[in-house]
């Protein structure tokens, strides 16, 4: 088969990709679906902003998030603080949620992205377990949501304000960071330029010979 | 008789959810793995709609609760509060900020039953082998997968009052039964979300103009 013959994910319309140019993307032409992306560099890019992002992660976790003073005394919380409260109060559902959402799935995301492209930039045929990490780092982006906590923070320190004095901590200012980067690595990342030489395990189906009626997608400048 | 709109499934290809290989199952009756990443190949989602439905009902189910049970109890020298959901939006309303009450309504009232009604909607119109405004509900679905996260909102805040407000005897927060019923609405929506499959949309007009042909 054509290796420009895609399906669309979402209306199943075959296409042809044509050669993209340097920053152009093509989109279904039934429903708009984003199909292909060309964006040169992207992964290099990627690969310095996980290494930030993980340096960024590790301030994030460690330094206070927060505190809050009232009658002389103090308490704070870093990130994994609200779930393991939440976790000896006997809610280890919700904790557990949190605890993945805030950080498991953060961390996930940003190890693995790591490790996939230092694996894809020194294997020119990169090994199969790499398609399998990707599968794991699309699931750990999909459950990593340090931009809802973000906002989850400030709306809990809006309801405290009034009660005592709220302190911001080094760790909000990291978490702020963090949120950018996650983002830029979301958008840089381009896991079907990894796919393209990964080593094919070579399982039952055929690839198809020739392709049948297929139409043009949609192209369109970034 | 090709379709004008040649869609994978009829010409016997499947996408690989797994790596995004299109490849020609063996035969419908065996099962077939993608050649690039030995993924089980399939047309469509497993059994969609059976799954998405049973999603929807259960989240259904755990609204009620998340909204009735109180989600925290505050202690101070005062005495002892219960809050629900809505509680917690009327406080932060007549504290001034009316801003992030509105947006703690949306995120943690209005994203969850919008969810609900959204996915009712697509698998009714699946179900009744709409051909409508398909592209309409196809960015529907979109918007159903892209905002179901934010849901999430409340049980953070919950989870970061609860962790602050430990200064014993003179104040202290602790989590009630109505966060995990409200935390088991959000995961099962995003569940729901992700077990719908987008292409069944199409597939009824797909069909509709072969029976024409």
């Amino acid at each position: 088969m054509p290796e420009n013959t895609v399906a669309c994910p979402d209306c199943d319309l075959l296409q042809h990709i044509p050669l993209l140019p340097a920053r152009g993307k093509a989109l279904c032409c039934r429903c708009g679906k984003v199909l292909a992306t060309n964006k040169p560099g992207a992964n290099e890019r990627t690969l310095a902003l996980a290494i930030g992002a993980a340096i960024v992660f590790v301030i994030a976790n460690t330094f206070p998030l927060m505190g809050l003073a009232a009658a002389g005394r103090e308490v704070d919380t870093t990130i994994i603080g609200g779930a393991w409260t939440m976790w000896q109060d006997g809610h280890e559902f919700t904790a557990a949620l949190v605890g993945l959402c805030a950080v498991v799935a953060p961390a996930g995301y940003i190890g693995i992205v790591i490790v996939v492209l230092i694996a894809a930039r020194r294997h020119r045929s990169t090994p199969s377990w790499v398609g399998n990490l990707l599968h794991w780092a699309e699931l750990a982006r999909e459950w990593a949501m340090a931009e809802v906590m973000m906002l989850g923070i400030l709306v809990a320190l809006i309801k405290i304000a009034d009660l005592a004095t709220v302190i911001i901590g080094e760790g909000m200012f990291a978490t702020a960071a963090l949120i950018a980067l996650l983002t830029a690595m979301a958008i840089n990342f381009d896991p079907d330029e990894i796919w393209k030489q990964v080593q094919w395990t070579g399982g039952g189906a055929r690839l198809l010979a020739s392709s049948p009626q297929i139409i043009d997608c949609r192209e369109a400048e970034e | 008789m090709t379709p004008r709109e040649p869609m994978a499934m009829p010409s016997g290809l499947a996408l690989c959810k797994h790596c995004g290989l299109l490849s020609k199952l063996t035969s419908p009756e065996e099962t077939s793995y993608c050649p690039r990443c030995s993924h089980k190949l399939s047309f469509r989602r497993h059994e969609a709609i059976q799954r998405t439905w049973a999603l929807i009902i259960a989240a259904a189910i755990c609204y009620i609760p998340a909204n009735i049970l109180p989600v925290m109890t505050s202690v101070t020298l005062v005495g002892a509060e219960e809050d629900t959901i809505i509680d917690g939006v009327i406080l932060l309303y007549l504290t001034g900020s009316w801003h992030l009450a509105l947006i703690v309504l949306i995120a943690s009232v209005m994203i969850p039953m919008a969810k609900l009604f959204a996915l009712a909607y697509l698998l009714i119109t699946v179900q009744r082998r709409s051909i409508k405004s398909n592209r309409e509900r196809v960015q529907l679905y979109r918007l159903v997968e892209f905002i179901g996260r934010w849901s999430m909102l409340d049980v953070f805040v919950i989870s970061f009052v609860v962790a602050l407000v430990q200064i014993k005897p003179l104040m202290a927060a602790e989590p009630r039964a109505g966060i995990v019923f409200f935390a088991a609405v959000v995961v099962l929506t995003i569940f729901a979300a992700q077990s719908f499959d987008p292409r069944l949309i199409w597939d009824s007009a797909d069909s509709m103009e072969n029976r024409n042909d």
